[in-house]
Formats: C-alpha cells, structure tokens, sequence
C-alpha cells in the first residue's frame, strides 16, 4: 500500500503578536484573542517565500525518507503565493533538492488547498505506478491586506509530503475530494490581496465542504470519529477547526496536536499539511489520523492514514514543528513587519 | 547579475557543490579548475554540509541600495566540516551576536531580485544553531 515514506516542514522565525497589530488599527486585542484564538503569527524574512521554505520542507522530507533524491519521479507545489506568475516554483525546487531533470513538475493553486491537492496528485502518481517516488508541498507566505481581519491570521510555512511504497511511515487508507463553485474568497489577476465575502466564508463555505469531505471519507472506511487518535481540519483562524471538529464528534484531545494555528497563524496552503507534520511528530504505531483541508472557491480534501512502525524511528531525522514553533523567535514591531511583508515602498 | 552566469553557478549555489582535488583532498568552493593548494587539475564534485562554524564576520550597516532594507546585517565567512569556505550572510538573528566560533545552518534563501521585473535569484544563507 502507497503511503508517506517522508515528511517535514519549515515555519519561518519571525513573529508578530496579536497584540501588535491590534495596536496599530485600535483594535481590542483581547477581543480578536478571544474571537479568533489566535496570539500569534509566523512572518516571513525579506529573503523567504514559497520556494525557500518548500526546499527546507522538502529536504527535510527526504532526510526522513533516507533515499536519493534522483529517485523521485514527481514534485507538485501547491501555494497560492508562488513567487513568479509565469515560472513555475517546482522548477526551483527541484534543483534545489537535487531531484530531476528526469521528473514531472507543476505547480498548483486552489486557495487553502492547493497543498493537500499537490499530496492527493503525487500519492496518485505513485499509486499507478508511474514514479517510485512524488512529493507534494504546500506552503505559502499569506497575504491579507492591512487593517483586515486576514492579517492577524494570514502567515508563512508549509510541509513537503513524499510518497512511495516500501517503507512508509504512514500508509494512505483513503481520499475523498469534495468540491462546488463557492464564491467565498478571491483574487483577482494583478489584485494585491485576496477579498473575502466575511461571515459567508463559514457556513456555505468552510463548514459545509469540511464536514462533507469528513462524513463520506468516514463512511468510505466504514469508520467513526472515536476510532481515530487525532484529526486536523483547515485553520484559517482557531475557532473554525475546533468547532467543526466538535460538530462533526472529534474531541479537543484529538485535535489540539494538529492545531497549531494559536502561535503559527494560517498558512494557507501550508496549514492542514502542517498541522498534519505536527501530529506525526508524536504519533504512535496503529494510530489513526484524518486531515481535511479547505480552499476557498470551493473544496476539501480528506485523507485516512495510519502510522507504522518505522515512523518513530525515522522522525527524529528532522526538526519537528513544535521545535519550530516554540524555537528560537525575533518578535517584530508592526513598522518591521509593514517592511518585511513589503508594504513599504521606495522608488526604483 | 545577468541571468545566464546565474544559471551556470546553480549547482553551487542550489546544492552547495565543491569540488575536492583529486590530487591532494584539498576542497574549494565554488569549484574551480586548478587547485589552488597543489595546482592540480582533477576535481571530484561533492556537496558541502549544511552547516558549519563562523570563521570571521562583520556587520553591514551601509548596504548597497537593494539590501538597503535589510541592514544592518551580519555577514560572515563559514567554515564548513569539509574545509570548505563561503562568505554569506547570517539572517534571522541580531547582526551583533555573530562572532567567530559560532554555530550555523546554511539555509535556502531568496538573495536577490534582479530588479521589480527580472528573475529571483537564490542561494543559502547561514543562520544561528541555538
Ligand atoms: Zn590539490
């Protein structure tokens, strides 16, 4: 059975804290702390994006993995920050890793979900035989525009996923994919930031697909939430998972491994797939783990997994995402931030 | 930099790849064609650790105009376990801390832009080991 035979992922240094940024508009922080759960966020240095942090996730997948880097036959990125408009991320990327030039590459975009799309592709390539090995990454360095409630969330990292069959360190028991036109949060070619439609982005669009995608992957396995040891859902914010999580009968002690919004922010494409990483970081033999992911326009993505005996072992080749999330950190002022994210602007 | 000399230095700059003299172990970075240790002409290719110890640095507080916004920043020469040395720059960190002995990663990092429409060029930075 195909599974991940590697994973990693990489989160940025720098941070800035609700508070910060609710002091630049007049916000009550304590409110949007309370509202959101969010304390908070990962920010990206002037020298990072998609493409820096998918070769730091990717080579910490292939460390986890142990084999050459020539062996892997496909590399999808999935983001909805790649650097270029026209040059793929993948290309980058896999010279970086030292995979190719015999490899299939593409680059992907579906919002928030453009990272589990890319594992969905690679898994599948792997499943028909066409390449021993495929990686698939999501991550991103999020854009909300300033004063919006995107920007106490909207942050940087992702997880590189390499898929194969011998040794995995979880086999994929089921996917499911679920998808409609939903126009809930958009952008615009040439548009700098992303428009969302506010309250509507919850119940036709994050809570409906999320708790479709779950119910049919759980009814495909003929499995039910009290059989898993952990679950993670998208984490736009750190309300959303946990309340579809408990409508859909997962409990706070399955989800708070993966939910690494609070002090991370949301990813975007790098969410689910990293609070996936976080979870495999500590998950014993046998147990069972579901992702389901969210983008927007709109859909999710499910995945069943079950952790073998070689994860433990294998983990500790790499950081893992509590290191990273509670590491070393460089706490920024807004004024930093406002430079760092590139919103001050000079003349050529 | 123009786009084509970039491209012919990727495999260093992507994968850190030296070259190790066949003739006496000697390793140098980038690769070059006569080994400045015995003037030997055969190269094996090899790729260099990410990691190493800063061997001398400084900090950069008048940048040229496009690091502008990212002074001051350190930058120092690395020493990796292969012998090999590098000079780049050591982010995510105060500039002030860096100092010869220190520990480091060498990270993949976006160096420059060739401007608002040319291409990204990237490469590895070091970053403090805590
Ligand atoms: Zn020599």
């Amino acid at each position: 059975m195909a599974g991940i035979v590697g994973y990693g992922a990489f989160i940025p240094r720098h941070r800035i804290k609700a508070e910060e940024i609710a002091r630049q508009w007049g916000k009550d922080a304590a409110a949007i702390r309370r509202g959101l759960l969010l304390e908070e966020k990962s920010v990206p240095g002037l020298d990072e994006d998609t493409i820096t942090i998918s070769v730091e996730a990717g080579r910490a997948a292939l460390e986890r993995a142990g084999i050459d880097p020539r062996l892997v036959g496909a590399l999808y990125i999935g983001s909805e920050s790649h650097p270029y408009a026209v040059k793929p991320s993948g290309t980058v990327v896999a010279e970086a890793l030292g995979v190719g030039p015999e490899v299939h590459v593409a680059d992907f975009e579906f919002a928030c979900k453009a990272g589990t799309e890319a594992m969905f592709v690679a898994l599948s390539v792997v499943e028909s035989g066409r390449a021993e090995y495929a990686m698939g990454i999501g991550a991103d360095t999020s854009q909300g525009a300033p004063n919006d409630a995107l920007e106490y969330s909207a942050s940087a990292g992702g997880a590189a996923y390499l898929f194969g069959k011998p040794h995995v360190l979880a086999e994929v028991v089921e996917t499911y994919s679920y998808t409609t036109d939903t126009p809930d949060f958009w952008r615009r070619e040439g548009e700098f930031y992303p428009r969302h439609t506010g309250r509507f982005t919850g119940e036709p669009a994050y809570f409906r697909h999320i708790t479709a995608a779950t119910k049919a992957i759980l009814e495909r396995t003929g499995l039910k939430p009290s059989d898993f040891r952990y679950a993670v859902f998208h984490m736009p914010n750190g309300k959303f998972p946990l309340s579809v999580g408990a409508d859909l009968g997962f409990t706070k002690k399955q989800l708070e491994t993966g939910w690494v919004v609070p002090t991370m922010g949301n990813t975007y494409s790098g969410s689910s797939p990293t609070g996936l990483a976080a979870i495999l970081d500590v998950a014993d033999p046998d147990d069972l783990i579901l992702i389901t992911s969210f983008g927007s326009g709109a859909g999710s993505d499910s995945f069943v997994l079950r952790a073998t005996e070689l994860l433990p072992e294998r983990r500790g080749r790499a950081p893992t995402v509590r290191s990273m999330l509670e590491g070393p950190r460089r706490y920024l002022t807004y004024g930093q931030y406002a430079n760092y994210r590139e919103k001050i602007l000079l003349n050529e | 930099m123009p786009s084509p000399r970039y491209w012919r230095e990727v495999p260093a700059r992507y994968r850190l790849e030296a070259g190790r003299c066949v003739g006496c172990g000697a390793v140098v970075y980038p690769a070059r064609r006569i080994c400045p240790a015995c003037r030997g002409q055969q190269f094996e290719r090899l790729a260099l650790s990410r990691r190493g110890t800063v061997v001398t640095s400084t900090v950069i507080h008048v940048a040229p105009t496009e690091f502008q916004m990212e002074a001051p920043y350190a930058m120092a020469v690395v020493e990796t376990p292969e012998g090999a040395r590098l000079m780049v720059q050591v982010a995510d960190c105060e500039p002030n801390e860096v100092g010869p002995g220190m520990e480091v990663a060498l990270e993949f990092r976006r160096i420059r832009k060739e401007g608002k429409s040319g291409i990204l060029c990237y490469g590895h930075k070091a970053v403090p080991v805590r």
